[in-house]
Formats: C-alpha cells, structure tokens, sequence
C-alpha cells in the first residue's frame, strides 16, 4: 500500500532546493531549519521584506506540523519519527516557495480542507478580520495558535493556499501545502 | 514588588518589567513551540502589579518576529495592562516596528483596535 510521499516534491523541477528536509519535526529541527533558511536569504542579500515574510511562513508551517500531525501509518518506511514532515523551500523566480507534507487521518480530512476553502475564498480584507476575530475570541490550547497559523500565511503571502491531499491506504492521506511567497502585494 | 526579568533565547523574547520605575519592555523574536508556558510568569506578574501599580505605567514592545501561539499571550498581556488602565492609571504601549515592515505595523494595528489603551506606533529605521 501507499506510495512515494516525496514523488510531489521531487517532480517539481523548476525552482533551486534551498533547504530539503524529511523526518521528525521536533524543536530541534525547527531551530536548525530556522536558522539554516535565515542564514541563507542573508548570504544573499534578500531583501528584508521578503526575508521577514519567508521567515514568518516557515515559523507557522513547521509549528503546525509539530503541532497538528497524524501518526505514520504502520506500514510507512520511517517509523522511528513520532512526527513525520516533509518541508520543501524553493527559491523561484520571484520569490519562494514553501512545501510541507504530512500524514493525515481521513476522518480529519474534511474539517481542515473546510478552513483552507474558507481562507481561500476570503478577501485579503476578510483574512485580516478573520485573523483579529480568532485572535480575539478564541482561546488558546496547548496544541498552539487555536487555528490561526493557516489564516497568517494567507494574510502574510497575500497568495491562495495551494494544497492536496492524496490517498495513502485506507486510513491515511498524505497532505502537501503548497504556499507561494512572493512579492505580488 | 520585584521586577521581572528574563534574558532572551533565539525563540523567546528578553522581558524587563520593572514595578519600580514602571517601564516594561518585550524585545526580540516570540516564536516558541509552546509559548503560553512562556507567558504565564509575566501574565502572574502582571495580575500582582495590577493590585497597586505606578500612575503611569510604559510598555515597550520591540518584536522583531512573533508566532501566532505568541499573538494570543501578548494580548492576555496587554489585557491585564487594559484592566489597570481602566483602574484610571495611565498606560501607554509604545509599538516599535522596523522601516519597511508592514506586517509587524499591521499586527500592532490590530492590537490597538482590540484593547483599549494608548498606542504609539514607532518606526525604527536601520
């Protein structure tokens, strides 16, 4: 069962791998992620608008792996990460892009695709009343931000969430957030 | 009343909050997995100051990064300096934002429409 969860990522040819990561999303690795992406957009002089927006994307994204992902299935080839994620970030022609994936559970499916359709459909207006009302109104958990990672990256992109999910075997789905960071604002 | 003082990491911002003088500043990056672990000692502090705070408290808030799990604590801080505010003690949050940075901008904007307290927005130049 299954299929070859990185196919998506090694098929995109266009673009230059800054940084490929796959395996367990602890704090550990968000830091060195952090720190290796940061380093890098400074070697090259990025400017720092779209160095801070990179940063802020990366920040949300691996925080919602460590987060909110589902357990690897049994028969998956790495059984040894507790929290399974892939991260993709791609310097493109003018601007960059950031590719995560993760293993979910398909009852979980609906509801997530639900809030990224919602975002997505929204304004850049409505996402930034959307944010506040969540900052607002919704308590926090110890799970993090109480839904608002999603809604941040399509506040601080200004670009649509791209996203799949493609089926793994009965219980599981592997979903890819595809954002684009860019300086189309 | 004793300050608050902690120093910075890479994940989590340098606090000085001093009940002396009544000058408080959050300075650096707010990006921690789990950042109400984080907060919690200044949100205690804070509910104790509230008690008998200085006429005129200033809040200093140089962030240069924050996450959205910080987003949620920073406003249960500035809901405690709210509630002193209210107390009819003057209060002023002074939001520093590096030139060019519009979301950092953006995101004290927000705050400031949702707490009822003096802001000040401050741009640094590089």
């Amino acid at each position: 069962m299954g299929f070859d969860v990185e196919s998506y990522l090694t098929e995109q040819k266009n673009g230059e791998v800054i940084l490929y990561y796959k395996g367990n999303i602890d704090s550990e690795v968000i830091n060195h992620v952090l720190d290796t992406v940061e380093d890098k957009l400074i070697q090259v002089n990025e400017q720092a608008k779209l160095r801070k927006k990179v940063y802020n994307v990366l920040v949300e994204s691996l925080q919602n792996l460590y987060h909110h992902v589902d357990k690897v299935p049994s028969d998956f080839e790495d059984q040894s990460a507790e929290k399974y994620g892939l991260l993709m970030v791609k310097k493109i022609e003018n601007g960059y892009k950031i590719i995560t994936g993760n293993f979910i559970r398909k009852e979980n499916i609906e509801k997530l695709e639900e809030r990224i359709k919602r975002i997505n459909r929204s304004s850049q207006e409505e996402i930034k009343e959307l944010y506040k009302f969540i900052l607002n109104h919704q308590r926090i958990t110890n799970k993090g931000g109480g839904g608002l990672g999603l809604v941040d990256i399509a506040r601080k992109t200004g670009n649509k969430l791209g996203y799949q999910f493609k089926d793994y075997d009965n219980e599981h789905a592997f979903f890819y957030l595809d954002i684009l960071v860019d300086n189309s604002e | 009343m004793e300050p608050i003082i902690i120093e910075g990491t890479a994940k989590t911002p340098s606090v000085r909050f001093d009940a002396n003088t009544g000058i408080f500043e959050i300075k650096g990056r707010s990006i921690p997995e789990n950042s109400v672990e984080f907060y919690k000692p200044i949100v205690e502090w804070l509910d104790k100051y509230k008690e008998n705070p200085l006429s005129r408290t200033e809040v200093n808030i140089k962030l240069e990064y924050f996450n959205t799990s910080s987003s949620k604590c920073i406003l249960d801080v500035f809901k405690k300096l709210e509630a002193i505010h209210k107390a009819k003690n003057e209060v002023q949050i002074n939001w520093y934002y590096e030139e060019d940075d519009e979301d950092m901008l953006e995101a004290g904007e927000d705050y400031e429409s949702i707490i009822r307290v003096p802001f000040k927005m401050i741009e640094i130049s590089d």
